[in-house]
């Protein structure tokens, strides 16, 4: 298995001049990853931690104020190895949807309001997919029934869709040209929970099938159990901690994936939620150290000055935490029992 | 499609609505003056020869039953009514006995072909420039345009007419500023007429343009640089679609659906200031007609004018309303 | 009141200049109280004489000295335009309130009203009626019917925003609280709706100093009356543009453009800083 995107010492920072002072936020700072092929990973953390500006980072859709300061991004496709902040306009225009693909947030808008669907699926696919037009649609149609799409949204404008048809229109639309890498942000959180079930079932049938990586964010930690081969989890900017999901889910090693793992309601679990404390930081202003230090149990003074570098702490498992060691679930649990989805 | 039918009922009644208010405000209007078109006509007839004083009293009988004045007002009101569906409003006294209707179907053509070709014109470059200067919101060339659009957009059609008729009549003559063609052309269906048509035309086109454009201009913008922001444009964008296509059918489609129903509300302005402008050039149309009527105290046509001019502009917003659900899908099925 | 203003022409360039040119002509109208001359006297001076230092905007044709006589007719013209302005947000106001509060069928009927007051042609029936009043359309008759033509447009506007205040949490408390609709409308949501009749008065002035300027032109306003319709009116009447006496048009004519782009400018920038979404943000935030 190779490594679809490798990412080193990323940093992303907003940079605005505000009332006369400037003002940086770091909303990605000095992430390490890699995502590898045919896997879903899972992005984790609190609204506001940096997760959704880690994966627009991830999918070349940055936009000033939001800058990359530091660092490299680096997609292989096959033979293609792409950076898309140095590569041209017309290079990363090229990887767009053929290579890699996006469900952006807000299922609800993004397609547009007077076009037909069929509209969109040539704006967006017909020039990546570079066939001649019948084979392009004999495709288009091929794929909504694999996904159990009647052809016939085609024909549909938005409006005419339901929230959840829509959002399966568009990871249809995501999908179609069979990228290598798919980004999903929040595709299922204005869904109510049934069709979010069968939406879940269908991003994971897609990508058995494609045997693409897809990266999944969600603040929802049930659904990562559901869904994710490996997650990541991101507080305040920064990769606290990566592993596969079974070993976050029974041994973290950092004392904020301890607490967003004992979060989840259980069956037969009765015993109360301790609630974090506090809230996530100011990303302008954050706290000096390892940054979960003012909400963490297991603080120490070290935390408190030196950052803690994100290290392996097991197999395939990477934690950023000085006490790493000590960490211990904070709910008895089994192995969370990922609910098989159809 | 049952429900485009549907909407264009409603649509119908307004358009009916809008016709039986205006065209009453006007006739009651009209009744309220105290100029009697009977003693205009006939102060006009015994100016040319004396006549005898029983001549006179029976001419002002026959003419106050031509006019229908012989009856109340309520029944002067229903004939006035059943007059106006087959367009008969009585004869004009400037150009008596020449029936009013005869002298506004000669004048109807020039406003509608000026008033037309300029709102087409108008609406197309003002939206076209308004929606490129939204999304190119730095482009020096289209931030230029913005400043012109915003010192010419509150001047006032008359003053911009006036202003060119100056510029091109007395400063630099090189164009028409008078007339709907020259007169030393044979009105006829050939090139020469057409030609002089078209040349004739460019003055009055071009200030109502310049006038109109503002409007369209700020409105576009303003819409645009709220719709780039839109999840589907920037979806769009990210999918690597093509600029031009972002642009055309993701942009300025959407903003197109608003300023539509805008032009349909402005069109009663338009119209105004095309009768304005009208007069400024001499042009042959409903607005030079309308003053020429005034002037000479011609009662009949001026309430001709009046209502025919509710009927125009009532229509052209019903046939622009019409146009809505072609434009926008969400209105076709609500 | 005052600090937004003065935010404004700190740091808005188009409210700046456009309080400006509006201040200057609105300082010069201001000057017709200490003219020499009566408004209405000809042939007190030398006739079609070009600016100079005696005669700063030169005399026209009818022996009047350009810039005294210029004061009256801005005075008029723009009391007539405040006067549109004020009358038609009446209207516009009580309109545009009671259809978006009350809903309903008042809504739909208000709303049926006000869509055939924006489909007729103001400009034939402004004619129409001068036709028939003839030399008794004095101002204060052109300013009424003005009035009563020019409020639909604006209530609508108000509506929108009315619709969306009765939607709101306080509005809520005022029903319980057992207000009269009357009080909550004219106590609660008026000042809501406050900043939008300011910038669409601006917007109305333009519009009705834009008509009679042309009814003046047109010799169909009373031509004793000093405004710049008028003024207009005389010079073409002795053919300033044929005979030489340009300063008789030019002048007039770069005044009132200076008005109506100092009020253009003024009621734009007002817009933007008043946009009703954000204005509603910050006056209802938490």
């Amino acid at each position: 298995m190779g490594d679809v995107l490798t990412v080193r010492n990323l940093k992303a920072y907003y940079q605005m001049a505000y009332f006369g002072v400037d003002r940086e936020v770091r909303a990605v700072d000095d992430v390490t990853l890699t995502i590898r092929e045919n896997e879903i990973y899972g992005i984790a953390g609190e609204s506001s931690s940096g997760k959704t500006s880690l994966i627009k980072t991830f999918a070349a859709a940055i936009r000033p104020p939001l800058k990359i300061v530091d660092g490299s991004m680096t997609y292989r496709f096959g033979d293609l190895e792409i950076d898309p902040y140095k590569a041209s306009k017309e290079d990363v225009d090229a990887i767009r949807w053929k290579h890699l693909s996006y469900i952006m947030q807000g299922s609800m808008s993004l397609l547009n309001p007077v076009r037909r669907v069929k509209k969109t699926f040539e704006d967006f696919a017909f020039k990546p997919m570079g066939l001649p037009r019948a084979e392009f649609w004999s495709k288009v149609r091929a794929h909504l029934e694999r996904l159990g799409l009647s052809p016939n949204v085609l024909e549909a404008y938005p409006h005419q869709l339901s929230g959840g048809m829509r959002q399966r229109v568009v990871i249809a639309l995501a999908t179609v040209c069979q990228p290598e890498f798919v980004i999903a942000d929040e595709p299922t959180t204005a869904l109510d929970v049934v069709v979010q079930k069968d939406v879940l079932a269908m991003i994971r049938d897609v990508q058995r099938q494609m045997r693409s990586s897809v990266v999944f964010v969600t603040h929802d930690m049930s659904v990562h159990a559901n869904i994710t081969d490996r997650i990541g989890i991101v507080y305040a900017g920064r990769l606290v901690e990566e592993g596969p999901t079974r070993t976050l889910f029974t041994a973290p090693k950092h004392p904020y994936t301890a607490h967003l793992v004992a979060s989840l309601p259980r069956i037969g679990d009765t015993t109360p939620k301790a609630a974090l404390e506090g809230r996530p930081p100011n990303l302008a202003d954050p706290p000096s150290g390892c940054r979960f230090h003012p909400r963490c149990p297991l603080a120490i003074e070290k935390c408190k000055t030196d950052v803690p570098p994100l290290e392996t702490v097991g197999s395939d498992h990477r934690s950023a935490c000085w006490r790493s060691d000590e960490v211990r679930p904070l709910a008895k649990i089994g192995t969370p029992e990922p609910e098989v989805v159809a | 499609m049952p429900s485009f039918i549907l909407f264009a009922f409603k649509r119908f009644l307004q358009l009916a609505a809008v016709i039986f208010a205006g065209t009453s405000l006007a006739f009651v209007v009209a009744k309220l003056s105290p100029i009697s078109p009977v003693e205009t006509i006939i102060g006009r007839v015994t100016n040319r020869a004396s006549m005898s004083p029983t001549a006179i009293q029976s001419l002002r009988e026959t003419y106050t039953e031509l006019f229908g004045l012989d009856i109340p007002l309520w029944q002067q009101y229903l004939n006035f009514w059943g007059r106006l569906f087959t367009g008969d409003f009585g004869p004009s006294l400037v150009a008596y006995p020449t029936p009013a209707i005869d002298l506004i179907l000669l004048a109807l053509p020039w406003t509608v072909g000026l008033l037309t070709v300029a709102v087409i014109l108008t609406w197309i470059i003002g939206n076209l420039l308004g929606g490129l200067a939204g999304y190119y919101q730095n482009s020096r060339l289209l931030k230029a345009v913005g400043v012109v659009a915003i010192g010419i957009q509150p001047i006032p059609y008359y003053i911009v007419a006036f202003l060119m008729v100056i510029i091109f009549g007395y400063l630099w003559p090189v164009l028409p500023i008078s007339g709907g063609f020259a007169m030393n052309v044979r009105p006829g269906f050939t090139p020469q007429f057409v030609l002089s048509i078209l040349h004739h035309a460019i003055l009055p086109a071009s200030s109502l343009v310049l006038v109109g454009m503002g409007t369209w201009f700020f409105g576009m913008r303003a819409l645009v640089s709220n719709i780039v922001t839109e999840d589907y444009v920037t979806y769009a964008e990210l999918a690597g679609v093509e600029q031009r296509k972002i642009v055309s059918s993701y942009v300025m489609r959407n903003a197109i659906v608003p300023q539509l129903t805008a032009l349909a509300m402005a069109l009663g302005g338009i119209f105004s200031g095309t009768i304005i402008t009208e007069q400024v050039f001499a042009y042959p149309g409903l607005g030079t007609l309308l003053i020429r009527a005034v002037n000479g105290g011609d009662t009949t046509l001026v309430l001709a004018v009046s209502c025919i001019s509710v009927i125009a502009v009532a229509t052209a917003i019903f046939i622009v309303d019409l146009l809505h659900p072609f434009l926008d899908p969400r209105v076709r099925v609500g | 009141m005052w600090t937004i203003i003065r935010d404004l022409i700190r740091y808005n360039i188009e409210f700046a200049i456009g309080a400006m040119l509006v201040g200057i002509i609105v300082i010069f109208s201001l000057l017709s109280f200490f003219s020499p001359y009566a408004p209405n006297d000809i042939y007190v001076v030398f006739p079609d004489q070009p600016p100079s230092a005696a005669f700063w905007f030169g005399t026209n044709s009818r022996g009047q000295d350009m810039f005294w006589n210029l004061t009256f007719a801005f005075r008029n013209t723009l009391f007539f335009g405040i006067m549109v302005a004020v009358l038609s947000r009446i209207i516009s106001i009580t309109v545009g309130l009671l259809a978006g509060y009350l809903g309903g069928w008042v809504d739909r009927s208000m709303m049926f009203v006000n869509d055939i007051f924006v489909a007729l042609p103001i400009f034939p029936i402004l004619i129409l009626f001068y036709f028939v009043l003839r030399s008794d359309l004095n101002m204060f008759t052109l300013a009424l019917i003005m009035a009563g033509l020019g409020w639909p447009f604006d209530a609508r506007l108000i509506r929108s925003v009315a619709i969306g205040l009765r939607h709101r949490e306080f509005t809520r408390h005022a029903v319980f609280a057992g207000m009269s609709p009357a009080k909550i409308m004219f106590e609660e949501h008026l000042p809501y709706v406050m900043p939008i009749v300011f910038s669409t008065a601006m917007a109305n002035m333009i519009w009705s100093i834009g008509f009679e300027v042309t009814l003046g032109v047109l010799g169909f306003t009373n031509l004793n009356v000093p405004t710049i319709g008028t003024t207009l009116y005389w010079a073409n009447n002795h053919s300033a543009m044929v005979v030489g006496t340009w300063w008789w048009i030019i002048i007039p004519v770069a005044l009132i453009i200076a008005t109506f782009l100092g009020l253009f400018l003024l009621a734009v920038s007002m817009n933007e800083y008043i946009d009703p979404r954000s204005r509603l943000r910050r006056m209802g935030g938490e």
